[in-house]
């Protein structure tokens, strides 16, 4: 991960996503919605703070308590989902 | 002493399942707004047209000749009606009348009939033919549009640089993606035996739908402007689910346009959103749409904000958009009792009684009742 880019959606599409506690994402400009489990959430959530991928890898191992090759892939797997899901 | 209620005469009740008229909604947003100080008067073409029995929303109906009867004949009509129920306000909301209406506007003005309609010029200005001229000076993007006479058309377009699929469309409505020519000339058969001549080709744009409906107030500006994307839709293509959307960039565009036109009315912009947020101009609706009822849902009631302008007066304050905000429509048999069908079918006008007022009694003998 280290100096690794990942191509996340832009900021604004992110941070403009209404999180539900239930995993219910709504996105109010395309009036898009779609469900995602609690590691997508939680990596949802920490998107919307920062786009900093070693930072959500360490937050998001600490949170659930894996070890760092685990987050590292659920974070780029995401990001890939989340890619073109986005404008 | 207590203040008569206002008597707003409204078109489209045809609330059909495949492809709704906007009058029921209309007069859903009124008495959702007014409650007893609003009277409806429903007006319809055909006597099967569902909003004209439904009590609740429509205290009177009333059947009108259809537009190809021209100016004198609807004109006729609605001072028969006026004289008997003194209407304060008419809200045409159907695209093949509004031609007739506008040029009635000042007549009825005359005879006491508030409207707020747009001009001649420019209702003409945001025809499907005219978009692109407008689309260019307003700054909008849009697909390239073809007024055609004939379907000939389909067989040469692609030497010309056009491509399938691309879409056919009536000069008032539908529209139909064509994947060749063979379904391109069927369509255009299809559409100009139902709406006539000329038929429309529209480059096909791919992406995502969205409406937006506003109120233009004649000087420039947008007024109360709802977002929607829908999320199911019927075997025309018609909103049977929507979900109210928020987008700056999106009411800018209309903005744009409402600006450029001037516009005075009710309107829905019809756009489509490619992969990267791009928004391209496909329609605009001179009058408010069949999903107008989600305007209340969201707070934003624009056949109320309609009516204000009307009667001259301030456009009232408009909440927040609530984006998140959906709307489902369903299909529901109404019990109409004979007599009913029967008084508006000879006599051209009925009075629905509203549905909780019905004794169930009276369903069980509808022939009876009838004889």
């Amino acid at each position: 991960m280290a100096g690794q880019t990942l191509d996340f959606p832009n900021a604004e599409s992110l941070k403009r996503l209404a999180l539900s506690e239930s995993g219910f994402i709504f996105d109010p400009v395309t009036g898009n919605s779609f469900t995602v489990n609690h590691t997508g959430l939680a990596i949802l959530r920490l998107l919307q703070q920062t786009l900093d991928a070693e930072h959500i890898t360490r937050r998001l191992q600490a949170e659930f308590d894996i070890d760092a090759a685990l987050a590292e892939r659920d974070v780029i797997e995401f990001t890939g989902l989340l890619r073109g899901s986005f404008v | 002493m207590k203040t008569p209620p206002l008597t707003v005469a409204i078109t489209g009740m045809n609330a059909l399942p495949d492809n709704p008229g906007p009058g029921l909604g209309v007069a859903r947003c009124l008495k959702e707004a007014y409650g007893e100080a609003v009277r409806i008067v429903g007006l319809g073409y055909d006597a099967l047209d569902p909003g004209l029995y439904l009590g609740q929303y429509c205290d009177r109906a009333y059947l009108l000749a259809y537009p190809l009867n021209g100016t004198e004949v609807l004109l006729e009509r609605l001072a028969e009606i006026h004289a008997l129920e003194r209407i304060d306000v008419l809200i045409p909301c159907l695209d093949a009348e509004l031609p007739l209406m506008i040029g009635l506007a000042d007549t009825l003005a005359g005879l006491g009939v508030k409207t707020f309609l747009p001009s001649a010029g420019q209702f003409e200005r945001r025809a499907k033919a005219s978009l692109p001229a407008l689309a260019q000076a307003a700054g909008v993007t849009y697909p390239e549009v073809k007024a055609l006479a004939s379907a000939q058309f389909f067989r040469d377009c692609e030497q010309d640089g056009w491509t399938y699929p691309l879409v056919v469309k009536g000069v008032f409505y539908d529209a139909k993606i064509a994947a060749n020519a063979a379904q391109a000339e069927a369509a255009f058969g299809d559409i100009a035996a139902e709406w006539g001549l000329p038929v429309l080709a529209q480059r096909f744009v791919a992406g995502e739908e969205y409406n937006l409906a506003g109120v233009g107030d004649g000087q420039g500006r947008l007024l109360g402007e709802v977002m929607m994307k829908k999320r199911a839709v019927t075997s025309k293509g018609k909103a049977w689910a929507g979900v109210a959307t928020a987008d700056e960039s999106l009411a800018g565009l209309a903005r744009q346009l409402v600006a450029e036109l001037q516009w005075k009315g009710p309107l829905e912009v019809e756009v489509m959103r490619d992969a990267k947020g791009n928004y391209q101009l496909i329609e605009i609706n001179p009058r408010f749409p069949a999903w107008i009822y989600l305007s209340h849902g969201v707070g934003r009631n624009l056949p109320a904000l309609l009516l204000e302008l009307a009667l001259g007066r301030p456009a009232p304050a408009m909440a927040a958009p609530r984006p998140g905000t959906m709307f489902i429509r369903h299909a529901l048999e109404t019990i109409v009792p004979m007599s009913l069908f029967q008084t508006l079918i000879m006599q051209g006008q009925c009075a629905p009684e509203p549905a909780q007022a019905r004794p169930s009694t009276e369903i069980r003998h509808p022939i009876k009742e009838a004889l």
